[in-house]
């Protein structure tokens, strides 16, 4: 060995151990004559082969945190809720980057051949932050609690395919209407977080099973997490306290991470995730999901029930540019259809939709609309840059010869005034695990949230035959032909797939890239450690 | 009856009759906005199940003029119920919320008021001279800045750059009084630096009126020295209109500083407010608004009571 490879084996030791920030080490790697590239990469299995460093208080600053928030899972809804479910609570399965099913709180899931009868194995020892044990009682009584009569849940229209529900022994057996090959992604859903009796008394008690307890609960200003000792998991929960601070002003944000006051924050806006990346002590994390934002028609209302016209709006957009000035390239282009490549069985090889004036002007021409403006009505609580999209958009369709005219709506009650109800408006999806969840939740016939209206019996057909093929081939056949369907003839035009942007500082280590969610779907409290 | 305890139980029946009038103000303001507290807590995921059962729950069911009479039935009892949203005791959290405000608001108002009348009072020693434009010049500079503004170059330069104080004015009942005052110190720069103009300028503006009158020269044939003139002489001749406007800014501090709150992260009843008012969760709204409208009330007639005092012509009205 000589010694430049001693001196890089002695930083990278330094900079493991958190003595030296990787900015430092990338430096005197460069001095020693190694690439950038390459002294990230010594760092993080160096990091790895360190193991995680315990202890510390890891403050997470978040935006969507509000005084009116509440520890039930049930009614999650923002982000801050959502981080402290995944700090005090955890589901039967979770779902990892990579698309795989993680058997956390049941140790094995099985189905029927027919995939109409799943079986979860509980895991033996683990017990609530009550000191109760979690039983297949308590699974089935939290799972009731989402899908009875009286539920308010956010996951109703998850668990509502079940037809029964029973125990045996440690294991929680669930019989369904349809089958469903697809039902452990829909267990991993952060709202049913498994509670002591499935939380029928009090369900915003915060009592979980999850790596950290609940010291204080104050809605709208912040949560600390202490250490859970009786945790089953070693290789989670590495820090002594968690602190979730909601910091909902973007600026205030971004500065709580730059004066070291967070250590990770959410939602760093594309517009100065550049900048902030060369501020000294932090550093930006992007990893393309799942969430797309979109403008939507109503398939049933005129003008938006001629598929000429839909089609016309569709080649009116550029998608290109939307991604380079409403995301900043924190993100990628979208093809009209909910699904992507962070989807298990996506179909890479259809055709891209570019933005093409003739053919819009050509299809308009043929759907034979008066020539009014058609009315898009977007506020920027739709998505971030909401408007400045719709202003785009009205750009390249004038282009076409098509009239758009924006109609800005107020952030305030736009989900319930404005999405959903008006023909033509800007939304946001974040969606889901798995492809048959994404489409079962937005443009199936009959779903409550088919925000386009979309109502097409063949393509129901084939959504509940995919649901049902276990051979991931004829499954993967199926939603290619259903991705055409919506393509061509939806009322979704989905410009861009969002990128989750999170901001972290340099002390903080463990973190993976994982599009499942922002924050690593919400586990970087978990799994992530201070130096 | 004395006088002036005749006017301040007269002042106080008042008072109660305007909260009860700005309850219902506030009651039927939150039946106009679109949408209920059941479609804000589910959002984008609400299926119309889940929402006639959360609706059921809440006891939305119930016509709006019984809701609010129960409402009113509860207030008068001293119990302002549960927030829709949470279900956590309004008085309660309200209560630390308010402690919070209360707070800011102090440190504020202890570091401006004083400031602004002794500014006010050089202002007008130099009159016309360059410390009076000096001051009237950077205050005014400071009002006219909005206040988010100075809030994040404060935070870039004092706490980003230099690293004093901190960004996220976050206090919690497990923090010393340094500690919470190092927390709030920049909000509070913010605040004084925002109220300073008004209250000095009215110092300035009423001193001067009085200065043109006789005694005043009087006072000063008699050698006495311009300072002292204007401390002894002119000051307390001007103190109505000098409490008046710092009553109003007082008023300003405690309710009206959401955005330097939202800025800095500082969980008080502005913030509060916005929340509950964005999820239609009327009874925290009804309270904050009481509480709010009591401040205002309160002030006033402080400043009311103030001025009669300080004016013997007032005090015997004909």
């Amino acid at each position: 060995m000589n010694d430049r490879d001693r001196e890089i084996q002695h930083f990278t030791k330094l900079a493991a151990k958190g003595r030296m920030t990787r900015r430092e080490f990338v430096g005197r790697m460069a001095a020693l004559g190694v690439t950038a590239a390459m002294a990230n990469t010594l760092l993080s299995t160096a990091v790895k082969a360190a193991g995680p460093n315990k202890g510390g208080t890891l403050k997470i600053g978040s935006t969507g945190g509000e005084s009116t928030n509440t520890l039930d899972p049930a009614l999650a809804a923002s982000q801050v809720p959502y981080h402290n479910l995944h700090a005090f609570a955890e589901t039967l399965v979770e779902v990892k980057s990579d698309g795989s099913i993680d058997p956390r709180l049941a140790e094995s899931v099985e189905s029927s051949p027919d995939a109409k009868t799943w079986r979860f194995k509980i895991r033996s020892g683990v017990e609530f932050h009550n000191g109760k044990s979690v039983t297949a009682q308590d699974v089935m009584r939290t799972i009731e609690r989402h899908s009875n009569e009286e539920s308010k849940s956010g996951a109703l229209g998850i668990v509502k395919g079940i037809e029964s529900m029973s125990v045996d022994g440690d294991t929680f057996v669930m019989n369904l209407h349809t089958a469903n090959a697809d039902l452990p992604y829909l267990m991993a859903d952060y709202h049913l977080m498994i509670q002591p009796d499935g939380g029928f008394d009090n369900p915003a008690a915060g009592i979980g099973s999850g790596a950290y307890m609940l010291v204080s609960d104050e809605p709208g200003v912040r949560h600390l997490f202490k250490k859970n000792p009786n945790y089953w998991d070693s290789t989670r929960g590495h820090v002594d306290e968690v602190e979730i601070i909601v910091i909902n002003d973007a600026t205030a944000r971004m500065a709580a991470l730059q004066s070291g006051q967070a250590h990770i924050v959410n939602r760093v806006d594309p517009k100065v995730a550049g900048l902030l990346s060369r501020a000294p002590g932090v550093r930006v994390e992007n990893v393309g999901g799942p969430g797309h934002y979109v403008f939507i028609m109503h398939c049933d209302t005129a003008p938006f029930d001629n598929n000429d016209l839909r089609l016309a709006l569709k080649y009116a957009i550029n998608r290109q540019e939307m991604v380079d000035k409403i995301l900043m390239g924190f993100g990628s282009v979208g093809n009209d259809f909910p699904i992507n490549a962070s989807y298990p069985l996506f179909d890479s090889s259809i055709p891209q939709r570019e933005y093409d004036a003739a053919k819009a002007a050509e299809h308009y021409k043929k759907s034979g609309h008066d020539g009014s403006p058609i009315i898009l009505r977007v506020a920027d609580g739709a998505f971030p840059g909401a408007v400045d999209a719709a202003a785009l958009f009205q750009q390249s369709a004038a282009a076409a010869g098509i009239p758009l005219e924006i109609k800005r709506e107020p952030n305030d009650g736009y989900w319930s005034e404005v999405w959903n109800k008006q023909p033509f408006c800007a939304s946001y999806w974040g969606g889901r695990p798995v492809q048959d969840q994404m489409y079962s939740t937005a443009y199936l016939s009959s779903a409550d949230w088919n925000d386009t209206k979309f109502k097409n019996a063949d393509f129901d057909a084939k959504l509940l035959a995919a649901r049902a093929e276990l051979d991931g081939t004829k499954r993967k056949a199926l939603y290619s032909e259903m991705a055409n369907m919506l393509r061509d003839e939806g009322g979704l035009i989905c410009p861009m797939f969002n990128d989750y942007v999170d901001g972290l500082s340099e002390k903080v280590q463990g973190w993976e890239k994982d599009g499942t969610g922002e924050l690593m779907g919400g586990r970087a409290s978990q799994v992530c450690w201070l130096a | 009856m004395h006088p002036i305890l005749k006017l301040v139980l007269q002042r106080l029946a008042l008072g109660c009759l305007l909260l009860v009038a700005a309850s219902a103000l506030i009651f039927a303001g939150t039946m106009i906005l679109p949408g209920d507290v059941a479609q804000s807590i589910l959002g984008q995921s609400a299926t119309p199940q889940a929402l006639a059962n959360l609706r059921a729950e809440l006891g939305l069911d119930v016509p709006p003029v019984q809701r609010y009479f129960d409402w009113l039935g509860g207030v008068l009892h001293g119990d302002l119920g549960t927030s829709l949203t949470n279900r956590l005791d309004i008085a309660d959290t309200m209560g630390k919320r308010l402690g919070n405000t209360l707070f800011l608001a102090f440190w504020a108002a202890i570091i401006s008021v004083p400031l602004a009348i002794f500014l006010g009072l050089l202002a007008v020693r130099y009159e016309g001279r360059w410390p009076d434009k000096l001051i009237s010049g950077v205050t005014l500079a400071s009002i006219s800045i909005p206040e988010f503004l100075i809030g994040y170059v404060l935070i870039y330069f004092i706490a980003v750059k230099l690293r004093m104080f901190t960004t996220v004015a976050m206090i919690n009942d497990g923090m010393s009084l340094g500690e919470k005052l190092n927390a709030i110190a920049l909000p509070v720069i913010v605040l004084t630096l925002v109220v300073l103009a008004h209250m000095m300028r009215m110092t300035r503006a009423a001193i001067l009126n009085v200065m043109q009158s006789a005694y005043i020269e009087t006072a000063e044939l008699k050698g006495l020295s311009s300072f002292k003139v204007i401390a002894r002489h002119a000051f307390p001749n001007a103190i109505a209109p000098i409490v008046n406007v710092v009553m109003l800014n007082l008023a300003y501090l405690v309710v009206g500083v959401v955005v330097v709150e939202v800025v800095f992260v500082y969980p008080g009843m502005g913030q509060y407010l916005v929340d509950h008012v964005a999820k239609r969760d009327v009874p925290v709204v009804q309270a904050c608004g009481l509480v709010f409208a009591a401040v205002y009330i309160c002030l006033n007639m402080i400043a009311d009571i103030v001025s009669i005092l300080s004016n013997p012509r007032l005090r015997h009205p004909k």
